[in-house]
């Protein structure tokens, strides 16, 4: 899939990092939405759903592990990457138990995210296809 | 004795509270409890010690004042049959003859033969009347026509019947004894018969008592004179030279003090119708030469059991405090270490809250400097471009740089997975080592193993093992100068460990930073390191059950000691 038809859903309460990052992917071309909470994220997921969806563990209110686990449940198609805010290679590693695609660590290589994204894609339009 | 026992058991008590570890404290433990277990093991022994000396004294003093009293009594025996038969043959010639034929000079000068015949010691005979006259007189002197009515002697025998005189010097200077006696007819006249005795007799019954020398008897009279010469007191008729002891008809022993202040035993009794006592005197100091010889034993037996006891006592205190010494040390030492423990638990607490608050601006400012960058990149003909590129590079760095600290503070806090796995420890060592012989080889360091051929293999992480001997090799390979030695040692410990050690002949540490070596963020490579590696290789240690030492002298070399279990352990 050409890179301008990802969509792609940033969840994360830091306000100022969810949307620089989002502008930084969007100069590549990337359409990526945001979400600061794990509500919102639920709501812009069934609103479209989306290729890649990349969910910080650690937010105030629905935890990350919550949110990816609903996804995986009404959505299986979304990819989820996990951002351990905190380093913490178990939140990771217990994301990816319940069915993420990978886990990335801030603060971010966006060159290692676009890698990561796209694999997930790939990854998701392998289920499509299936 | 309550006080004596109570005072020193309150001390040790109260210094047993105290946690001050100085030796000066031991040695008052030590001073204490000794003198404490002394006193109570002397002072039954000194008791008994006294008690026995006190007992054995009387003992023995009875032992020697029994022979005396025995003597004396039997002496007194001989006394008082020798003056009693005396006494009774005058009385028996008194009332056998009448008044005429005493009378008769002729006549009681063979009556006075007779008597000497059959009783030994008489020196004269003779008659007086009731006015006091010598009538007839058989002996030595011319004493008849002496009238004796003013002499005390002669109220004595109207009265008593009978009379014993003291002692006396007669014409011829010898000393003599009078005994008298009355007789009164059925017509109520009455004649006193009067002799004198030789007082020599008496001698010789003092002579049959058989005196140990140094002893001494003698008869005295109530006034104090001696009736007979006394060896050590002086002569017939002298005056004894001290107070008579209190003295009855029977025996009785004393002790006294003499004047020339020695000490004696003194037995004395009245002899039976006389005026006189019989004295015996033994010095005490012969009378005891057994009992010192005795005593000798007892004190050598005490002596030495003290000297034992005390040896006894000294020994098992010093091993008491020896012992007691180690476990508080043991007990400082595990204190220590657990105070270290929690320590190092809170500051990871700490450093996992820091990194955790600092890695979210970090990445914000990440973003902001790479989304900077891309603008930047996406605009050809932006004014300044080379020049805010290496402002954003540096920044960019910079974050990487936090993002490097960040991690490891994390890595340090955070319980990593474990993945735990049966390994050979020596080929993680010898793979471990690999990493570091080309710097190792470029500086001239000889990196020698000594790797034990029978180590067993032991359930462990392999990632973290090896992070561990990294870590330690590193710093040991930092410490060595330029052809410095470093001596990798494995070995099987005990039952439970096998034991890793790296030596190194590097600059060693002083004690304050081996002290601190293990804290979070401690560092001696003041650039180049976060002061995070020998606390996450502590912490790795202690996770996986092991044990961390460290030997180290400044200027001489370090060898840390790792002790890994062979067991896995739980958590």
């Amino acid at each position: 899939m050409d890179i301008n038809e990802w969509n792609i859903l940033l969840v994360d309460d830091e306000v100022e990092f969810v949307t620089t990052l989002a502008e930084r992917l969007d100069l590549r071309g990337i359409a990526a939405r945001v979400a600061h909470d794990g509500e919102s994220a639920l709501k812009a997921v069934a609103d479209a759903e989306p290729h890649v969806m990349v969910l910080d563990v650690m937010m105030p209110g629905m935890k990350g592990i919550e949110v990816l686990q609903r996804v995986r449940e009404q959505h299986p198609a979304v990819q989820v990457v996990m951002l351990t805010g905190q380093g913490k290679t178990r939140d990771g590693i217990e994301g990816m138990r319940h069915g993420a695609f990978a886990y990335l660590t801030k603060p971010l290589d966006i060159e290692e995210l676009i890698r990561t994204l796209s694999e997930a894609v790939a990854a998701g339009q392998g289920t499509h296809h299936a | 004795m309550k006080n004596i026992l109570s005072a020193p058991i309150s001390n040790i008590e109260a210094d047993i509270g105290t946690e001050i570890n100085s030796p000066k404290r031991y040695h008052l433990l030590r001073r204490k409890i000794v003198s404490l277990m002394a006193l109570v093991t002397l002072i039954p022994l000194l008791s008994l010690a006294g008690l026995n000396y006190y007992e054995h004294q009387n003992t023995m003093a009875a032992e020697i004042q029994a022979p005396l009293r025995a003597l004396v009594g039997k002496a007194k025996h001989s006394f008082e049959l020798f003056l009693a038969e005396r006494t009774s043959a005058v009385s028996f010639i008194a009332s056998a003859y009448s008044f005429d034929e005493l009378s008769d000079d002729a006549n009681l000068q063979r009556i006075f033969q007779v008597m000497r015949r059959e009783f030994t010691g008489f020196v004269d005979l003779g008659l007086i009347d009731v006015a006091g006259n010598q009538v007839s007189y058989a002996g030595p002197y011319d004493l008849k026509g002496r009238n004796y009515t003013e002499q005390a002697w002669f109220h004595q025998v109207q009265f008593k019947g009978t009379y014993v005189s003291d002692v006396f010097l007669g014409f011829r200077k010898f000393p003599h004894v009078v005994i008298a006696v009355r007789h009164t007819t059925e017509s109520g006249r009455s004649w006193i018969l009067r002799a004198t005795l030789d007082t020599m007799h008496f001698d010789r019954i003092i002579s049959a008592m058989g005196l140990e020398p140094g002893s001494d008897a003698f008869l005295v009279n109530r006034n104090g004179i001696l009736q007979t010469e006394s060896r050590r007191y002086g002569k017939v008729l002298d005056i004894l030279p001290f107070e008579m002891p209190s003295t009855s008809g029977e025996s009785n022993v004393q002790s006294f003090r003499d004047q020339k202040g020695q000490n004696n035993f003194i037995a004395s009794a009245f002899i039976a119708n006389t005026d006189f006592a019989l004295v015996a005197v033994k010095p005490k100091p012969t009378a005891f030469s057994t009992w010192y010889t005795v005593r000798l034993d007892l004190l050598f037996i005490f002596v030495s059991s003290v000297i034992l006891i005390f040896l006894a006592v000294y020994r098992v205190t010093s091993l008491l405090i020896s012992r007691l010494q180690e476990s508080d040390e043991q007990r400082m030492g595990a204190i220590h270490q657990m105070e270290h423990s929690q320590k190092l638990s809170s500051i990871g607490r700490l450093a996992a809250g820091v990194a955790h608050e600092i890695n979210n601006p970090l990445a914000i400012i990440n973003e902001k400097a790479g989304l900077m960058r891309d603008i930047m990149n996406l605009r050809p003909d932006f004014p300044d471009k080379d020049k805010f590129g290496r402002q954003i590079e540096a920044i960019l760095r910079s974050v990487e740089r936090c993002r490097g600290i960040t991690h490891r503070m994390l890595s340090f806090a955070k319980r990593m997975d474990v993945k735990i796995e049966v390994l050979d420890v020596n080929a993680v060592l010898v793979e471990t080592l690999g990493f570091l012989e080309r710097e190792a080889q470029y500086r001239n360091v000889e990196l020698r193993r000594e790797l034990a051929h029978n180590l067993p293999q032991i359930p462990t992480d392999h990632g973290q093992i090896q992070q561990v001997f990294l870590n330690i090799l590193n710093n040991a390979l930092a410490a060595v100068p330029d052809g410095g030695q470093i001596v990798v040692r494995s070995w099987d410990e005990s039952e439970g460990f096998i034991g890793v050690s790296v030596q190194d002949n590097g600059c060693g540490m002083s004690e304050e930073t081996a002290k601190n070596m293990f804290e979070p963020f401690f560092t001696t490579k003041k650039e180049k390191g976060t002061g995070l590696g020998m606390s996450i290789t502590y912490g790795i240690v202690k996770r996986l059950g092991g044990e961390i030492q460290v030997k180290t002298k400044l200027n001489e070399g370090t060898t840390m000691t790792i002790l890994l279990p062979k067991r896995s352990v739980e958590g």
